[in-house]
């Protein structure tokens, strides 16, 4: 099997289970709300301060969210082993690793859309408003999240604190992606001008390729028995 | 290599014994010979010990970054005992500057800690390797602690210029930086001279640690190889 068919198949599969059970996405939607819901009465804000701080708040939501599913996208293959018979099947490792990068994105990306969503309707704060720049922010900002996140969860999900050692390991390290999507997206919400917002967008692609790079290298060594 | 280890004891002693006289001069170089600085007096003596220190912990975490990368090829143990040996003296060392930045902070800059770009990316880095050991606590199987700790070293130390380099973005920096190329506005000749004895202190210091560090891990593996060579007899 070629590289890219399968990591097509391996995304199918995933896509497949999480279809059946809608785990994954229903929690992770609610979590983000009920983390928004938590902050609405922490901060008690007046419209104008939400707006001032939306990305933030949205980000720290989603970054919550992103590290439940982390560690829900090996976990399942633990179940009967199957992680084993992945690693027996005739196609390239990293194929397996890009397959759940995949995956994990397109469930974050569907839960940051709806979480924004009700985010407008609740707060009246249209964060959207430069939607193909914020679309932007989410997309690369998500993605460096989760390329370095699903690798720490191939290897939490072997240790006895699983739970607790995928967060504890992923969030100092994913540091330059909070700092430079809640900037970049706070300047877009806030209406600053795209000159002096690129700078925190090269940041993020900076960090999604030099991770996905690294992760890649690695991944291999890091399965093989 | 058989020669080293056959005179190990006196080469320890020796380091020991070359150490304790760099750090003895370099405390008098520092109080009695450089003058005090016009702006923030006393509290600057602590910069003559504060630099070395992050220059050498960075040192000793890039040594964690080339073994674990070195691991994660070759496959031998003995680079993990190397890399676990660097990120725990960095670690140690990366501690040690917080702490000596945070009593500098405080009389000069008036508070123990701001979110420099320099004093955040050294935390960050802080609180990555101490994740680091976090995460070599949980494994019992010695080859997986050894991967996974080799991949969190590596993409640990990748991650320091880009944590500098959004941290940058983020604030305005007021951490100071010294030009040393410079000799008229930069730093006084005797200044110098103290910073470079406590550089030489701190290396000899470090060399000494780590190397007994090292050393240290190589003789546990091969106790618990022998160990387990014998059960199986």
């Amino acid at each position: 099997m070629g590289f890219w068919s399968s990591v097509f198949t391996i995304v199918k599969k995933d896509l497949v289970l999480e279809l059946q059970g809608k785990e994954i996405v229903t929690t992770n939607c609610f979590f983000a709300l009920l983390v928004l819901v938590v902050f609405n009465f922490a901060f008690d804000m007046s419209a104008l301060e939400i707006k001032k701080s939306a990305a933030g708040l949205l980000w720290i939501a989603f970054f919550f969210a992103g590290s439940l599913t982390m560690n829900q996208s090996f976990l399942h293959e633990k179940e009967n082993d199957c992680l084993s018979a992945l690693m027996l099947a005739p196609l390239d490792r990293s194929s397996i690793y890009v397959g759940k990068m995949i995956v994990n994105l397109i469930l974050m990306m569907l839960a940051e859309l709806m979480i924004i969503t009700i985010f407008i309707f609740l707060f009246n704060v249209n964060v959207m408003e430069r939607f193909f720049w914020q679309l932007a922010s989410l997309l690369f900002g998500t993605t460096g999240f989760i390329i370095v996140g699903t690798l720490i969860a191939a290897i939490s999900v072997n240790l006895r604190a699983k739970e607790i050692l995928g967060p504890l390991l992923m969030f100092p390290v994913v540091v330059p992606v909070v700092i430079a999507a809640v900037s970049f997206s706070d300047g877009l919400i806030n209406g600053e001008s795209m000159e002096g917002l690129y700078a925190w967008l090269k940041i993020l692609i900076a960090f999604d390729i030099i991770y996905l790079v690294v992760s890649l290298l690695v991944f291999e060594k890091l399965v093989e028995e | 290599m058989r020669f080293i280890e056959k005179y190990l004891s006196t080469i320890t002693l020796v380091m020991t014994a070359i150490a304790i006289i760099l750090v003895t001069a370099s405390i008098y170089l520092i109080f009695m010979v450089a003058p005090l600085e016009k702006v923030m007096g006393f509290p600057q003596k602590i910069f003559y010990y504060h630099v070395p220190i992050a220059i050498t912990c960075y040192l000793s975490l890039f040594i964690c970054f080339v073994a674990s990368c070195m691991f994660l090829w070759k496959g031998n143990l003995k680079w993990d005992g190397v890399a676990a040996s660097g990120a725990e003296i960095g670690v140690i060392l990366a501690t040690l500057m917080l702490i000596s930045g945070m009593l500098w902070g405080k009389p000069v800059w008036g508070t123990y800690w701001t979110w420099d770009p320099r004093l955040t990316t050294s935390f960050i880095l802080w609180l990555i390797f101490l994740s680091y050991f976090i995460l070599r606590s949980q494994p019992n199987n010695e080859v997986l602690r050894a991967k996974y700790s080799a991949v969190i070293g590596i993409i640990g130390f990748v991650d320091v210029p880009l944590v500098h380099w959004s941290v940058k973005l983020w604030s305005r920096g007021i951490h100071p930086v010294i030009d040393i190329d410079r000799d008229s506005t930069g730093i006084h000749p005797e200044m110098l001279t103290a910073l470079k004895v406590s550089f030489a202190a701190i290396l000899v210091i470090f060399i000494l640690i780590f190397s007994i560090r090292v050393r240290y891990s190589f003789l546990k593996s091969e106790l618990q190889n022998g160990i387990e060579h014998s059960q199986v007899e």
